[in-house]
């Protein structure tokens, strides 16, 4: 019964309960993750179309950059990111004569998280874009709709349902992979539950408590990508 | 056909290869308005390439092309082919060419509806409302009133068929291109979709058509070409492209068909 209790009371929202301190960091590990993956996918578009339409230097700087990026462990790539892009950043402000600046924390997680989640986008995206028929596109041409307008208004719409499966994937994995970021001492759910399990001691509770809040993100995300699907889907007949 | 009037669209010496391969050799084409012209002949002869060339889904080699009264500026490009000089200017006079597809090419993510007023909205830039009105009296006119709210993917191909129709005829072109339009059909839904075709010709409509359909090119057009590896081996009206082509293989290729 006090077993009990004191599990409550370890997770309790409010102080000396640790709960608070683990809700905020997968607060935070969403908000990492839903930027991550907003830049990520514009890299992805802008990576995927200059696949499919750029020129040889573009193309080479495309495939160097998706080749590296899913070549590297994700650890290495963050701290590598994290601490070259840092300092690069102060050594080019140096030049500038401009004073040193402490990269937030955040903005780090999300522009590092970004830069790899673009690689994985970039590939889909591309495949979704090859899998549209091109009859669809050339009608759109023949209707004199510009090539963003195109993009926009054909390409963009067509290319879902085929990069969704895709997408949730990657959303998926950047959810987890937001775990990563602890290593440069950003505090997302992962490091909120190794502060909460180092300074209790009961480090059973409290990664069972973050499995579980992850599991809550997944399952909740699993809705949203439910819906998004079937809103893009609308215009095509259900297979068996 | 008056003569008097300028052409609705005046094609000149268009030639077109890929790689060495020389698709076509130099065709040319006047319409007045209200002329509806077949392309015919067998697969290969170039009459596709050269309905796509009008709108430059295909870039042509080289040919002048004059389309409701707007000459198509062209500049040098690679190894002396042909290239336009304005992109606008093409997006300008697609407006103003409506193209019928084989395989219709619906945007699936949109009802027929939307499917009808996507290029007057945001191409023409008419007012949502009015595009919506204008859309069902045509969908009315295809019979498919009843269907503007369906995907096309729940839909036969001969009504997706006639949507595009209503889609190429919202946006009021000079020309209608129709490439092959019932050729992707199962043979009882290619009337139905000659029909909507037949009641735009009798209105008026200026139309290119490249069919297979022979007997319909007879009854439709006031002009008939037969295309022969890129080449206008045998024009004229339909009497006589069909009735006493002076063309053994015109005479082969029509009557082959007409049996």
């Amino acid at each position: 019964m006090s077993s009990t209790q004191s599990m409550l009371e370890l997770l309790s929202p409010y102080p000396p309960g640790w709960g608070g301190v683990l809700l905020s960091g997968a607060f935070s590990t969403v908000m990492i993750s839903l930027g991550a993956y907003l830049v990520g996918m514009l890299i992805g578009l802008l990576g995927a179309i200059g696949k499919l339409k750029g020129n040889r230097p573009v193309l080479f700087v495309l495939d160097v950059y998706t080749t590296a990026v899913r070549a590297i462990p994700e650890l290495i790539l963050i701290i590598g990111l994290y601490y070259a892009g840092t300092d690069g950043l102060n050594r080019i402000l140096l030049t500038l004569g401009l004073p040193a600046i402490e990269i937030n924390g955040f903005v780090a997680a999300i522009a590092v998280l970004g830069i790899v989640q673009g690689a994985y986008m970039t590939e889909v995206l591309r495949g979704a874009i090859l899998a549209i028929p091109v009859g669809q596109i050339e009608a759109a041409s023949a209707f004199g709709m510009r090539p963003f307008l195109r993009f926009r208004r054909i390409v963009l719409p067509a290319l879902m349902p085929n990069a969704l499966p895709g997408l949730a994937n990657l959303w998926m994995s950047v959810t987890k992979d937001s775990a990563l970021i602890a290593v440069v001492g950003y505090q997302e759910l992962a490091l909120a539950t190794r502060l909460a399990a180092g300074n209790t001691k009961h480090y059973f509770l409290f990664f069972l408590a973050a499995a579980a809040l992850y599991l809550v993100i997944t399952l909740l995300s699993n809705v949203v990508f439910g819906l998004l699907e079937s809103r893009f889907r609308r215009g095509q007949p259900k297979t068996v | 056909m008056t003569k008097e009037a300028p052409p609705a669209l005046l094609v000149d010496d268009v030639h077109k290869s890929y790689g060495i391969h020389e698709v076509l050799k130099g065709i040319s084409l006047s319409a007045a308005k209200g002329d509806v012209i077949s392309l015919i002949g067998s697969s290969g002869s170039g009459k596709s390439t050269f309905l796509r060339c009008i709108n430059f889904l295909e870039i042509p080699d080289r040919g002048r092309f004059v389309i409701n009264g707007e000459d198509v500026l062209l500049k040098p490009g690679h190894g002396g082919r042909a290239y336009p000089a304005s992109w606008r200017q093409i997006e300008r006079i697609r407006t103003g060419l409506a193209m019928v597809f084989q395989s219709f090419n619906l945007w699936p993510h949109m009802t027929v509806l939307e499917n009808v007023i996507e290029a007057p909205v945001y191409v023409l830039k008419m007012n949502r409302k009015e595009a919506i009105e204008r859309a069902e009296g045509l969908l009315a006119k295809v019979g498919l009133y009843e269907k503007r709210h369906a995907y096309p993917a729940f839909m036969s191909g001969g009504q997706q068929q006639r949507a595009s129709i209503a889609r190429a005829l919202c946006v009021d072109p000079a020309v209608m291109l129709f490439d092959e339009p019932t050729s992707a059909l199962d043979p009882e839904l290619v009337g139905e979709v000659l029909k909507v075709i037949r009641d735009l010709a009798e209105e008026g409509r200026t139309m290119l058509l490249v069919t297979h359909e022979m007997k319909f090119a007879r009854d439709v057009s006031n002009h008939v070409m037969f295309l022969h590896q890129g080449r206008v081996e045998e024009e004229g009206p339909p009497a006589q492209v069909f009735g006493a082509p002076i063309s053994a293989r015109c005479r082969e290729f029509t009557g082959a068909l007409n049996n």
